[in-house]
This record gives C-alpha cells, sequence and structure tokens, in this order.
C-alpha cells in the first residue's frame, strides 16, 4: 500500500532581508519606529526563501534534495519539522516526524555522554524508555564505552559528533528529515551511519528527506530527487534524470570566472603605481566547454588565461607562478611557466595554464599569482604578486557518483590521483618465502 | 499499529490556543530540561547545591544588620523573619531569572527542533523549585534553632502561597523570556527590576511598618503577599495577608494569562529571529 507520507501544496516562506532588518530588534527601535508613526516605517526587502513548492513523497520511499546554497533546502525540512511556521501553502505530513538539522542539539558540555544521550534523545522525540532499550547499542555504534561517564567537553571532536549521531540514527520515526549532517565526523563513520539510516529506509517503511552537498550520497541513498533553486522546484523526478539535468544548467547559473586585477591594492606589494614592470591585468578560469566560470566539476579540465600588462620595454627572463591553495590556506600546489627569455614591447600580453584533468577535489580555492623578471641569474625581482588573484569552487561530479561503491571508496585528500595500477597477479617474490606460503592458503 | 496521524502544516492566522495537550505529549522532555537545568547550574561549583541556602542566608545576615531595628518584627527573631521573607523572594529571583533566559539561551534547540517552546520557561521555574526546597528545609533548620513553631492553622496556606509565587514567576517568565527573543534589553532590565522588587516585596521590612491603604495596595504586587504570608503561615507575623490576597490572585492569574498568550503569539517567529 502506498499512501503518502508527505504531500505539500504552495508551501512558501517569507524572510526580511537586507540592512533594514537587524538580527535582532532593541527595544530602542520599537520606540523609534513607534515614534515615527507606522505608516512610515521603511518598507523592508521581503524574499521568498521558498515558493509554490508542490510536491508528494509516498510512504517509504527516500527523497534526495539538491540545489545550491540558498536553494531553501533547509526552509523546507524546517517547515516541515514545524520548526518555523510557512506563509504560505499547506503540508501534510503523515506519522512522527524525527528531523536531523544538526548533530548534536542540546548537547550540554558540562553533562557527560550518558546524560547527553538521554537528553538529546528526548529533544529528539525518543520516549525515555526507548533510550534505556537502546543505550548499550547507541553506545556501541559510537565506540565511546570507555568514556560515557565523562563530560563531553572532553571529548574529542569526533567522539563527541559519533556519539551525537548514534542518537540520531537509533530514532525511530515514520519520517526522517536529514540536513548535510554526514558532512561531518571521519569517513568509516559516515558510512556507517548511510548504512543505518538506508536499512532502516527500506526494512521499516520508514520516509526519509535527504538533504546534501554530496552528490554520491544522495545518489547512493534515494530513486527520487528533487531540485531546489533560489526557493523554487526546478525538478523532481528520478534521481539520474534530476542530476542530469542539474549538471546540464550548471554552467549557465553560475557566473564569475573572470577577475580584473588591475586595480586590486589589497596585499600588493608592487602594482603600477609602484612602478612594476610588469603587472598583472585580469585573470580567466575556464571549464572544459570553453566557458568562463568560477565552478568548476572535479576531475574536469580547468584552464586559467592570465593577461599580463607590460608597462615598459622589457627584456628580461620572466616567470609566471600561479599557487593554489584551499579556503583553510592550505598550499594544493604551484607552477613556473618559465623563466623563459622575453621581449616586449609596451602592452597586454597572454598566458594560459591548463590543468587536464584537474587533480583538484570538491571545495574552494584561492589562487595566488607572482611574476618576477631576471636580468641575470643574481638579480631577481617580482614585478607584481597578488595574494588572492582568484577565489574558484570545485563541485562534486556527478559522473564519479556514476561509479560504483562511490561511498565506499570515496576519493580522499587534498587532491585527486589516479594511480595507474596493475592487474592483481600472482606475487612475485625475489626470496622465494611468498612462493612457498602463498599456494598453502589459496588451498586452504 | 494504528494508522499514523496526519499532521497539517499551514499558516496560522490569530491566536492559536495553548495546545496544553501537546506540552502533556512532550511531559518527558519537561522532565530532562528541567533535570539539565538543575544538573548544569552547579557542575563545576565548589560548593555545589549549598548556593541554593547561601545566597538566602548571606542576604539574611545583612537584612538583619541594616534594617533589624526598623523593620517592625513583633518579637520575632531578626535571622528567622528575614530568612523566611528571603526563601521565595529567592525562588521567585532565580525562577524570573532563568525563565527569561531560557529561550535565548537554548538558541540552538530553538532553531534546530520542534518542542512545544513553553517547556523552555516551564522547565527553569521547575528547576528553581529544588533551590526552593534546599533553602525551605535551612529555613525548618533555622526555626528548629530559635525554638520558633507555626502555632496556627495558617501554617496550611503555606502551599497556595507557593502556588501564588509560581504563578507569578512563571507569568513574568513568559513575558520576559518571549520579550528576550526580540529584545535583549530584557536582560539588562530584569536585575535591576529584581533589586527594585526586593523592596517592593517588603522582603526587607514588615507590612507593619506600612499603614492602610498603602498597605493592601502591596498586595498589587503578589510576590509581597507571598513573602508577608510566609512569615505569616510559619512565624504568626501580623498582619496576616488577607486583604493583600484578594488583590495579588487576580493581578498573578492576569500577569500568567497574558504572559502565556503573549508567548504563544510570539512563539511561530521564535525559530526565525532569534
Amino acid at each position: 500500500m502506498s499512501s503518502r507520507a508527505i504531500e505539500v501544496e504552495g508551501l512558501g516562506k517569507q524572510y526580511r532581508i537586507g540592512a533594514s532588518m537587524p538580527a535582532y530588534r532593541t527595544l530602542r527601535d520599537s520606540i523609534a519606529d513607534m515614534a515615527r508613526g507606522r505608516r512610515e516605517r521603511p518598507s523592508r526587502e521581503m524574499i521568498w526563501a521558498l515558493r509554490d513548492v508542490s510536491f508528494e513523497v509516498e510512504q517509504g520511499r527516500a527523497i534526495g534534495v539538491i540545489g545550491a546554497n540558498g536553494a531553501g533546502k533547509t526552509t523546507l525540512l524546517k517547515i516541515l519539522s514545524r520548526i518555523t511556521e510557512p506563509t504560505a501553502g499547506e503540508a501534510r505530513v503523515r506519522g512522527l516526524v524525527g528531523s536531523l538539522l544538526e548533530v548534536g542539539t542540546g548537547f550540554h558540555p558540562e553533562l557527560t555522554g550518558r546524560e547527553n544521550t538521554y537528553l538529546n534523545g528526548a529533544i529528539l522525540g525518543m520516549p525515555r524508555r526507548e533510550i534505556t532499550r537502546k543505550f548499550d547499542e547507541i553506545v556501541s555504534f559510537a565506540g565511546v564505552e570507555k568514556f560515557i561517564d565523562t563530560p563531553v567537553k572532553r571529548y574529542s571532536s569526533g567522539m563527541y559528533v559519533r556519539l551525537a549521531f548514534a542518537v540520531a540514527a537509533h530514532l525511530d520515526s515514520d519520517i526522517l528529515l536529514v540536513d548535510e549532517v554526514l558532512s561531518v565526523g571521519d569517513f568509516g563513520f559516515q558510512r556507517r551511519c548511510l548504512g543505518k539510516m538506508q536499512e532502516q529506509t527500506s526494512a521499516e517503511g520508514r520516509t526519509v528527506l535527504f538533504v546534501s552537498h554530496n552528490l554520491a550520497s544522495v545518489k547512493m541513498l534515494t530513486e527520487r530527487c528533487l531540485w531546489l533553486d533560489k526557493g523554487r522546484i526546478q525538478a523532481f523526478g528520478p534521481t539520474d534524470e534530476v542530476f542530469r539535468r542539474y549538471v546540464a544548467s550548471h554552467g549557465e547559473s553560475t557566473r564569475g570566472g573572470f577577475v580584473d586585477l588591475s586595480d586590486v591594492t589589497v596585499g600588493r606589494p608592487r602594482g603600477k603605481q609602484l612602478g612594476g614592470e610588469l603587472c598583472f591585468e585580469s585573470l580567466e578560469l575556464i571549464d572544459a566547454e570553453g566557458r568562463r566560470t568560477d565552478t568548476h566539476l572535479s576531475g574536469d579540465p580547468i584552464t586559467f588565461r592570465i593577461q599580463v600588462r607590460a608597462t615598459q620595454p622589457v627584456s628580461a627572463r620572466v616567470t609566471v607562478r600561479c599557487l593554489v591553495s584551499t579556503v583553510e590556506g592550505v598550499v594544493v600546489f604551484s607552477t613556473e611557466s618559465g623563466p623563459r627569455e622575453a621581449e616586449l614591447e609596451p602592452g597586454v600580453y597572454e598566458i594560459t595554464m591548463a590543468l587536464d584533468p584537474s587533480p583538484l577535489q570538491p571545495g574552494t580555492y584561492t589562487v595566488e599569482l607572482d611574476v618576477v623578471t631576471m636580468s641575470d641569474y643574481a638579480a631577481a625581482a617580482s614585478q607584481d604578486l597578488l595574494p588572492t588573484a582568484a577565489t574558484f569552487h570545485v563541485e562534486d561530479n556527478p559522473a564519479f557518483a556514476d561509479e560504483r561503491f562511490a561511498i565506499l571508496y570515496e576519493r580522499r585528500g587534498l587532491v585527486r590521483v589516479d594511480g595507474e595500477w596493475s592487474p592483481l597477479a600472482e606475487a612475485h617474490d625475489p626470496t622465494g618465502e611468498l612462493d612457498a606460503a602463498l599456494p598453502a592458503s589459496q588451498q586452504g | 499499529m494504528s494508522t499514523p496521524a496526519v499532521q497539517v502544516i499551514r499558516p496560522v492566522r490569530g491566536f492559536a490556543g495553548f495546545r496544553l495537550h501537546e506540552l502533556w505529549r512532550y511531559r518527558e522532555l519537561l522532565a530532562f530540561l528541567t533535570w539539565r537545568n538543575i544538573l548544569v547550574r552547579y557542575k563545576q561549583t565548589a560548593l555545589g547545591i549549598a548556593w541554593a541556602v547561601l545566597q538566602p542566608l548571606f542576604l539574611m545576615v545583612v537584612l538583619t544588620l541594616f534594617f533589624g531595628s526598623f523593620a517592625k518584627r513583633g518579637g520575632i527573631p531578626g535571622p528567622i523573619f528575614f530568612y523566611a521573607g528571603l526563601v521565595p523572594w529567592t525562588f521567585f529571583a532565580n525562577a524570573v531569572t532563568q525563565s527569561s533566559n531560557s529561550l535565548v539561551g537554548n538558541a540552538n534547540l530553538i532553531s534546530k527542533v520542534y518542542f512545544p517552546r513553553l517547556t523552555a520557561p516551564i522547565a527553569s521555574v521547575l528547576a528553581a523549585l529544588v533551590d526552593f526546597a534546599a533553602a525551605f528545609s535551612v529555613l525548618i533548620v533555622l526555626m528548629l534553632a530559635y525554638h520558633t513553631y507555626p502555632s496556627t492553622w495558617a501554617v496550611a496556606m503555606l502551599p497556595a502561597l507557593l502556588l501564588l509565587a509560581i504563578v507569578t514567576a512563571l507569568g513574568s517568565g513568559l513575558w520576559f523570556s518571549a520579550l528576550n527573543v526580540a529584545y535583549r534589553d530584557v536582560q539588562f532590565v530584569i536585575p535591576f527590576l529584581l533589586q527594585i522588587g526586593l523592596f517592593a516585596s517588603a522582603v526587607a521590612f514588615s507590612t507593619a511598618n506600612v499603614s492602610e491603604p498603602w498597605r493592601t495596595l502591596l498586595g498589587l504586587n503578589p510576590m509581597a503577599t507571598v513573602v508577608q504570608g510566609f512569615r505569616w503561615a510559619l512565624l504568626d507575623a501580623q498582619p496576616g495577608p488577607g486583604w493583600m490576597a484578594v488583590l495579588s490572585i487576580p493581578v498573578a492569574l492576569a500577569l500568567l494569562a497574558s504572559g502565556a498568550v503573549y508567548f504563544r503569539q510570539l512563539e511561530r517567529t521564535f525559530a526565525d529571529v532569534i
């Protein structure tokens, strides 16, 4: 029997935004408003975080929710879990709703693991009897048996997250709303949680709404997928199909990819003003299709097109250097164009650097640009230096989500490297010890 | 298993009711929040729950030194006279301070999980009751030490007086906690109001110091009735709070009702504003 677990019709949520909306109002503001008179209040800018959203989910289905930041994914979950009220429309939800918008909501640092387990369970809506029944299972799932009577403020962040997630993963509800919580915690644990969630989806007829930026896990967990863009539904259907459309739209929806560097002053020790012979004019980031964009898919080629202006005739060996770091400041790599001999008249010149395929993992990166001239080996002079010439994003490539066991073998580390692997073959062992042992174990 | 209930989520216009049945369904969470408030309050303090007793005891010493000769105590020893008033007053002050901070202090809960928001201020008031119990047991010890025993039926009124204090504290707590979400000014106003309240509630003096009709009008402040009532019920202090109570009870009930309505009215925006 396929009854509807969630029915949403014309759902909308309006928020006030802009400088006229303080984070919270003070009494003074209200008094000032009163003095001004209600009518003269500046009209506040309103935005629809969610608009005209209608869809239905059958019981027992797992639905992925994807979309860029600010697309309204979290707002949708907050309305469905009754944390906030909609401005328009209606939603019907059948059964007990468990929401997991954050791991460890209500965890108190001063309380022990045991106390927090009970408290967090109660907050998520688990009856005390149920928590008591599942307590040992939760603790061993989190692997914190030894520290269960220690205040969680003494926990490592990994232990903290594991315990918090373990409580949530054991929550019994007809409908589970999950928001991006899998992005925390270590990799092996994430995998177990996904397994736990999936097991509960299929076996217990639980309906899951799953928000994630990790397309691979959405793909693995869900058959149908809801794509939100600027508060509206762009597509709702089989995950494969929605993914295809989501990716196809990507180049068009993102902007950027071009940075005018001629007027940048921040962090620039030498520039046009300071009389450098060479200064950066602009930087373009170009994707596989030759489009300018600041958002790339992991594994796709990225081309950097750099324009440099010679302010006076240059006759020297010139090196352009490009250094890519994560937003956290970890240098991923640097690469240099030279040094190469150059004879330049005043004017604008162009140089390109291609990463094909790009080794960058999903994330946000910054580019540092540096140009150096050398008249001879002893005298190298930095002509221009831009510590943050540009910022760009690399996103999960759905092509990789197609790989089998994408979750199990998610690529880790700063860069994505494809090692060249031989087929699994008989062991070559110069000492001969293995040769003797191997047939025995194969027989056994 | 029965068919799961269907929950309809839609914008609410006008007053949505108190949803007390829902509060009842979440009684376990209420118990847990109360328990957490108690636990957390004295974690990593050297003296622990002793603070619940020390606060009114220190104030008692101060009041005995400075107001001992002024207050018309009718022969009741100073320490016990002041302490009997300080016990309900300290409960009120703690309950109001903690409940008014209960929403802002749980901002991450409010914005990430649904639960009836009324549980937060109620749990704070309940937690303050535990402190009250500790302070009250010391009052009994003091009474034994001074050989002062309640001699009339008035002592039976004690639970009613405590209830009046709870209603007043919860009413104020609901107002302040909801206001605090939108206006953080509240946290500056409360300590100030409580300082005034200490004097407006006849803690430092006896209502015998006040002439009519002002004495009865003091009943507009329900805590004045509670404070004087405690002394009357336990120590036979005169005058009794009779006429004051006639004013106090409707005031306290109005405070609670209006606080609850205001709270429910603002509740729907808590998650967006906090």
